[in-house]
């Protein structure tokens, strides 16, 4: 029927028209559902590549009847005529060669997918690009995602202007745990170990957690579904920080029996340069490895996978400020108080973090259309902050904390020709161990967690155009910790009375503290794909999502050496509830295609960190950041536009805009990111060796709408105390820059060889970013020039 | 039959590591390294009564602020021998910080800032002969005056910047790890 529903376009073919070019996509597996990675499709001169997950994109096909062929080696060519009026969408099944089945299976996809949430997939050659770089910098390439830094390479990402523990990472399907996510902890993760990495913005999946409230970054490593054995190393140098990048991996990839990954790398980095000075102490390096060993059977398959993250980063020296003195002249100078000559080398303050995941899988096929995934994980992160500190205390970590994570799930899921169903439970167990040889009290205390959940997802087809899902989680937690308060700290909290129960002893001037909290979450999401032309697709998105208060948002409480604040959690936080509706229209088309993602994000009890006052110490003031509840309002648009108004143009357009606003007090929220456009133009010649050229800007405009949380404190000046305003709170100038990108790929021997230039911001332009919790202390990076250069093989 | 070794599997590694973790209960922390007492000792020369200036913040960074007592005035015209000591008051014997700050002096600098009170100069060394200022000389002003004293301990300065030798704060940079701004008061006789 759908054969003959592809035919009659081809049948009825009539009219040509010379200028008119199409796309044709679509996926490549094999009659196991199993997709084919390196697939060949071919049109003419015009040809593509499959990716790890089956897909494949041919673009400017020109209008009328075209040969297509798609191969793979030990399948069944595919070789058919297509009539191109319109952009295609052709789903290709091939036999193995050796079967006795020769026929081709050939569908076209007219039905509109169950799956309602839009995931946006970061391009293989952009994961390339930031190989010396983090996740974080390569996922603000998605619109709608922007980063939150301590200074250079500490980068996480914010989704719709959400980050941190409302952000989960998930990592080949296990959620990384780092310390519960302060916001100086950037997920450990390298992102050369990534074979396919892919944002969801919104509550929707349930699968992952119930507590998604911005959205999901989910980093798959590379699946190699065929029978071969290939490599790639990738060597990346850049001018700034003087060092580079070197990433290897080898794929043996199998339908059956075995199959193996191994992914290795190594950075090495000294200062970033601002453009007017070194940002003394901004060095880092990593050496990371993961790998996976897989035996796939008939109808099962098990796989053991482990990764190993080390990295000792720099932070820059000019932060480590004494007290608010110190921060009222860093923010009056507009100049880092120390400028010291380049240097490869990291002193304190530093972070010296190691991250082990290891995880046993194990999927199996009940039946024809149900299956079932079982998987155990364990996390060993272990964290060490260090910092300028004095005597026998110089070489010992200001911070040091062990979080051991255990976690187990089970996923089934079932196909019932138009009804998915899709359940699973959860089981995780973590524990965080703060040493107490630091010799100073921890700022995140000793904890256990233990969290039990449990979902349901069904999606239906109603017809053709038009699917919905529905999903329904449980979840429950329980957090015990240990701490030791300062009594004077417990008073001034305003625990007397309300918290006497946690009490469990006394030591000095300390309390000793048991502090319990159990919590029932609920989660939910409803969402609806509906086809609304041959080309015009729109998705609408209601989700529920609930988080618990994270034990940095409980217990802090201390001073945060690394940029000389007292953060205080506060142990009365309710969890944050948050409804987020959001809608995404998609055009696909030959010459311009778009994506536009309204939201609306209604956030009760929204937790935020707040700079309240200064308190005084015999240190000086220090300024004091409290974790602080509210009512938000979020709401925003992300778009995202493609043009090829010739076949080698391509112009790519992003637009995020996101408006925060605290409905209690009607001010906006802090730390909103301001709006940003970016804007790429690629002219590509695929006779010079697929030679391109890109210029890219990227554009963040001021942002005005900020709370003033600005206070006074009193400093020395010509031997009198002075009243002093610290302005922490007016965000930085916006910026424009310009990036530069070009490569090309031939063949050198065997190997498939391309090299890219890359100059990043051309003119050396002097900013700092609102988002940057350095912004006070010093600008930014400056322009850097980079050569990448990858073999595969 | 599998699916059941592997379950198996699965739950004794599971316990295994589960119970390598920790106890649970938190170690008290006596924080070592912290400074709660600041005191200045100004001794005149020649007969006359000695100066105290302390500050104290027995809870080391926690709320409370530091308490701060002055002794007496100075005299017009004076000269004083000075000394700063430094004592973590949290530990029982209190530990005597200013050893450390001896020892390190090349890390470490105390600064005198104050307009119109007279004159204070640094009286030791440190070993790449700057000056530290745990000892120090002052000459109080000749003409009756109040006014504030700041008295600050820095760690890791730029004792090579300018005027950082000679007392000047302004381009010193490193961190403070004791600070304390003292209302004093210069009388006649």
């Amino acid at each position: 029927m759908k054969f003959h529903q592809l035919l009659l376009p081809l049948l009825l073919a009539v009219s040509w028209s010379t200028q008119a070019q199409y796309t044709l996509s679509g996926t490549v597996q094999t009659p196991k559902g199993i997709p084919l990675d390196g697939a060949h499709i071919h049109s003419n001169m015009l040809h593509s590549v499959s990716t790890p997950d089956g897909y494949y994109e041919i673009n400017a096909i020109p209008k009328g009847e075209q040969r297509v062929v798609i191969s793979y080696i030990g399948y069944t060519t595919l070789d058919t005529v297509i009539d191109f009026r319109n952009t295609i969408v052709l789903n290709a099944t091939l036999q193995p060669h050796a079967a006795q089945l020769q026929e081709v299976v050939l569908t076209e996809n007219n039905t509109v997918s169950q799956n309602t949430v839009h995931e946006q997939r970061l391009k293989t050659e952009t994961i390339e690009k930031y190989s010396s770089a983090t996740l974080g910098d390569a996922l603000k390439e998605i619109s709608g995602v922007y980063a939150l830094k301590t200074g250079t390479t500490i980068v996480k990402p914010i989704i719709n202007g959400l980050h941190s523990s409302r952000v989960p990472v998930i990592s080949n399907n296990v959620r990384l745990e780092d310390q519960q996510w302060g916001t100086e902890h950037a997920p450990n993760l390298d992102i050369n170990s990534a074979g396919r990495i892919s944002v969801i913005k919104g509550a929707n999946a349930l699968q992952y957690g119930g507590d998604a409230i911005g959205g999901l970054v989910l980093v798959e490593p590379m699946k190699v579904l065929k029978d071969t054995l290939f490599g790639k190393t990738i060597l990346t140098g850049n001018s700034n920080g003087h060092g580079g990048n070197i990433a290897t991996s080898l794929h043996r990839g199998n339908e059956k029996g075995w199959a193996w990954n191994a992914n290795g790398s190594f950075k090495y980095m000294g200062d970033r340069e601002a453009p007017d000075y070194v940002i003394s102490n901004t060095g880092n390096r990593e050496a990371n490895f993961s790998g996976d060993a897989k035996y796939i059977g008939s109808g099962y398959d098990i796989s053991g996978f482990y990764s190993f993250y080390n990295a000792d980063i720099g932070i820059a020296k000019a932060t480590h400020i004494g007290n608010t003195t110190d921060l009222v002249n860093a923010i009056n100078n507009q100049q880092p108080s120390i400028i010291e000559p380049f240097t490869h080398t990291i002193s304190a303050p530093r972070q010296e973090i190691q991250h082990h995941l290891a995880k046993l899988d194990y999927n199996k096929k009940l039946s024809d259309n149900a299956s079932l995934n079982l998987q155990y994980a364990f996390q060993l992160n272990r964290r060490k902050e260090f910092d300028l500190r004095r005597g026998e205390y110089k070489d010992v970590p200001a911070l040091d904390l062990t979080l051991v994570t255990h976690s187990a799930q089970a996923n089934w899921k079932k196909y019932l020709g138009d009804v998915t169903l899709k359940s699973g439970a959860s089981f995780s167990l973590q524990n965080n161990d703060a040493s107490p040889d630091t010799g100073i009290s921890p700022l995140i205390p000793n904890y256990t967690k233990t969290d039990v959940g449990a979902y349901g997802i069904a999606s239906y087809s109603f017809s053709d155009s038009f699917s919905g899902e529905a999903g329904l989680r449980y979840d429950f937690t329980n957090i015990s910790a240990n701490k030791y308060y300062k009594k004077s700290r417990w008073s001034n909290l305003g625990y007397d009375g309300v918290f006497d129960h946690f009490i469990t002893g006394e030591q000095g001037s300390q309390w000793l503290t048991k502090p319990k909290f159990t919590y029932h979450n609920v989660s939910a999401s409803l969402g609806v794909r509906k086809r609304l032309s041959n080309n015009l697709e729109l998705l609408g998105n209601a989700g529920l999502a609930m988080r618990n208060p994270n034990p940095s948002e409980l217990f802090s409480d201390g001073l945060h050496h690394s940029n000389g604040t007292i953060e205080l959690g506060d142990l009365g936080l309710k969890k944050e509830q948050a409804v987020k509706l959001s809608a995404t229209l998609l055009k696909s088309g030959d010459v311009f295609t778009f994506e536009a993602t309204p939201f609306i994000n209604r956030i009760h009890n929204f937790i935020y960190l707040q700079p309240t006052a200064a308190e005084t110490t015999i240190r000086g003031s220090f300024p004091v950041y409290n974790y602080k509840q509210t009512d938000a309002l979020l709401t925003g648009i992300d778009l995202n536009t493609h043009w090829k108004p010739l076949q080698n143009l391509q112009h790519t357009f992003g637009f995020a805009y996101v408006r925060g606003t605290n409905t209690v007090t009607d001010e906006p929220i802090i730390d909103m990111p301001p709006l940003n456009i970016n804007n790429t133009v690629r002219y590509t010649i695929p006779k010079w060796h697929d030679l391109f050229v890109e210029l890219r800007n990227e554009t963040v405009f001021t942002q005005s709408r900020y709370p003033n949380y600005n206070f006074y404190t009193d400093v020395p000046q010509d031997g009198e105390l002075i009243s002093t305003l610290v302005d922490v709170s007016t965000p930085p100038k916006g910026y424009s820059l310009l990036h530069f990108t070009s490569g090309v790929q031939f063949a050198l021997g065997k190997m498939q060889t391309a090299v890219n230039l890359s100059v990043y911001n051309i003119f050396n332009t002097t900013y700092r970013d609102y988002l940057n919790r350095q912004r006070l202390y010093t600008d930014e990076a400056g322009r850097n020039i980079q050569l990448q250069i990858k073999f595969t093989y | 039959m599998r699916n059941l070794k592997i379950s198996a599997l699965a739950l004794i590694s599971f316990i295994s590591l589960t119970s390598c973790s920790n106890d649970d209960d938190a170690v008290f922390v006596n924080e070592e390294e912290v400074i709660t007492t600041l005191t200045a000792t100004f001794t005149p020369a020649v007969g006359g009564e000695t100066v105290t200036l302390t500050s104290r913040d027995l809870d080391g960074d926690g709320p409370d602020a530091p308490v701060l007592t002055v002794s007496g005035d100075f005299v017009t015209g004076t000269t004083y021998s000075g000394t700063v000591s430094f004592l973590n008051e949290t530990e029982s014997p209190a530990e005597n910080i200013s050893e450390e700050v001896y020892e390190e002096g090349d890390e470490h600098q105390i600064f005198f800032q104050q307009s119109g009170l007279g004159t204070f100069t640094y009286a030791d060394t440190d070993v790449n002969g700057n000056p530290i200022g745990l000892s120090f000389n002052y000459q109080a002003a000749d003409a009756a005056t109040t006014g504030a004293l700041t008295i600050t301990l820095r760690h890791e300065p730029n004792k090579a910047a300018e005027g950082v030798a000679d007392g000047d704060i302004t381009n010193a940079a490193g961190s403070t790890d004791a600070t304390a701004t003292f209302q004093v008061a210069i009388v006649t006789p």
